[in-house]
């Protein structure tokens, strides 16, 4: 597993209080993990502190699952 | 809440269940026991660093495990939601769970549901998250502000987490009357399950302004005590001589009220009855009472009224006594109102053993003496080694006293000059 995942990974885990082998790849924030809609807003802030990145609310609203995170900050680090 | 005359026929409210967190620790029973050892909850300020301030003495709920009376957060508020809540929220579900499981009151069905409802105020909410939220928003960091700041810091939001924590569906309520709003919240409740608006209701009061604003802020006021900083166990010292403020402390008092019939049909377990309340506003000052304080004074005479009864029949007043310059207005209000009936009351001050819980401290006070009746015991006030005025009432200096007592009356007072009242009875 990528630095980035790893990293999202335990962002996660902390954020919403889940255990780490509920974290997998294709696991949705809200249907699986028990977040709420404030819970995701908190969550994309959290992954914008701990990457530098910059995420703008239409990209966050598509931020539905572990996957999609990583998807979005690997490749906004690549570019 | 009138016993007498055309209102005769009206819902009776009785409490059955209390929950707490002091200074002094967790749980009503270990809050009392202390109370009546005489033992007290205060110490320098820990929480942050108030070297800089002029007062640094505090009653903080202490740290530790649960089964020894400090406060484990886990235990009470699932990890991953702490940080959704301000600590008055904490301190509040904290209460809020040992008095509803106090009560026994698990309403099963959706109408049982929809007829328990929340009434838990407070005195200034959550200054600490507004405090640390001010700071992002200073630093240029707006963006970074959690989603969670505003519905960590209202008010109101003790009784809706208690209400989702509970599936209680009924009248969802907060008061907001400074150091009134714990009476405020009792009263209030009581007349709503009287009204028939709710059969059950939680209410109460929390607290946790011991934080940098709310020292500062007390202290540019001139109301906290100042000169015992290095002996915190003896800076709440209520209408004694060498009194110099108040001293800050934070906690949760909740009851579970119920109506009278509803109560006696589960077999529930009452301990007294809401027989009185009454209230006034002072029309005069922002901080300080009218001479005599004739707002004290008619809150007073409304609760007496309200209950049909006269001075007589309380054996018992909780002072409002914060061990300011205003307890001996206090003092000079309920002299007046009880006359003669003066001679045999017994009055104190609970917050020379507590310190002044704001919002929290007319719910707090409320349990103590419904306590008080329980063990027919009035608790002490601490410190008062040289009243600065002398009075016919017994304000029960240093030890508590056995006395019969079956009615009480508790007053708390705010900032706006808002006053309340409260007559409780045994059952």
């Amino acid at each position: 597993m990528s630095e980035i995942a790893d990293k999202v990974k335990k962002i996660v885990v902390e954020h919403l209080g889940v255990d780490e082998s509920k974290v997998t790849p294709d696991a949705s924030f809200i249907d699986d993990l028990g977040a709420d809609s404030l819970d995701t807003v908190e969550l994309v802030m959290a992954f914008e502190e701990a990457f530098s990145v910059e995420i703008p609310e239409d990209a966050a609203e598509k931020i539905t699952t572990v996957k999609d995170a990583i998807d979005y900050i690997e490749k906004q680090k690549a570019a | 809440m009138q016993s007498t005359g055309s209102m005769s026929g009206q819902r009776r409210v009785v409490v059955t269940g209390m929950g707490m967190v002091s200074p002094l620790g967790l749980g009503v029973e270990r809050n009392w026991s202390r109370i009546v050892a005489g033992e007290n909850g205060f110490g320098r300020i820990s929480s942050f660093d108030a070297s800089d301030l002029p007062a640094q003495v505090a009653g903080e709920v202490p740290a530790g495990p649960t089964e020894s009376g400090g406060l484990t957060l886990s235990d009470w508020v699932p990890v991953k939601d702490q940080k959704k809540m301000d600590r008055f929220i904490h301190l509040g579900l904290v209460a809020a769970t040992e008095a509803v499981e106090d009560s026994g009151w698990k309403p099963e069905s959706e109408e049982d549901r929809c007829r328990t409802g929340v009434m838990i105020g407070a005195g200034i909410g959550g200054l600490q998250t507004i405090y640390e939220a001010s700071v992002t928003v200073k630093e240029g960091r707006a963006r970074r502000l959690s989603p969670f700041f505003i519905p960590s810091a209202l008010i109101n939001l003790v009784s809706g987490h208690v209400s989702i924590k509970y599936g209680f569906k009924g009248p969802n309520h907060s008061v907001v009357t400074a150091c009134a709003t714990g009476v405020h919240a009792i009263g209030d409740a009581a007349r709503m399950i009287m009204l028939g608006d709710a059969d059950v209701m939680v209410a109460g009061g929390a607290e946790a302004a011991v934080c940098p604003l709310g020292i500062a802020g007390f202290c540019s006021a001139k109301a906290l005590s100042t000169h015992f900083n290095d002996t915190p166990e003896k800076a709440s010292r209520p209408w004694d001589r060498d009194r110099d403020g108040f001293v800050m402390g934070e906690g949760a008092g909740i009851v579970v009220l119920e109506e009278y019939e509803h109560a006696k049909a589960r077999g529930a377990k009452i301990y007294a009855e809401v027989i009185g309340y009454g209230m006034s506003g002072d029309a005069h000052h922002i901080t300080a009472p009218a001479a005599g304080h004739e707002g004290a004074f008619r809150a007073m005479q409304n609760a007496v009224r309200s209950a049909g009864l006269t001075t007589a029949d309380i054996q018992y007043v909780n002072a409002h006594g914060t061990s300011t310059m205003a307890d001996d207005l206090e003092l000079d209000a309920v002299e007046r109102l009880f006359g003669d009936d003066a001679r045999k009351l017994a009055m104190s001050s609970t917050k020379s053993a507590t310190g002044h819980l704001l919002g929290a401290a007319g719910a707090v006070e409320a349990i103590y003496s419904i306590l008080a009746i329980r063990d027919n015991v009035a608790p002490p006030t601490l410190n008062l080694d040289n009243p600065s005025r002398e009075s016919v009432i017994d304000r029960v200096a240093h030890t508590a006293q056995e006395r019969k007592i079956d009615t009480i009356l508790s007053n708390s007072f705010g900032f706006g000059g808002t006053n309340a009242s409260i007559i409780l009875r045994g059952v």
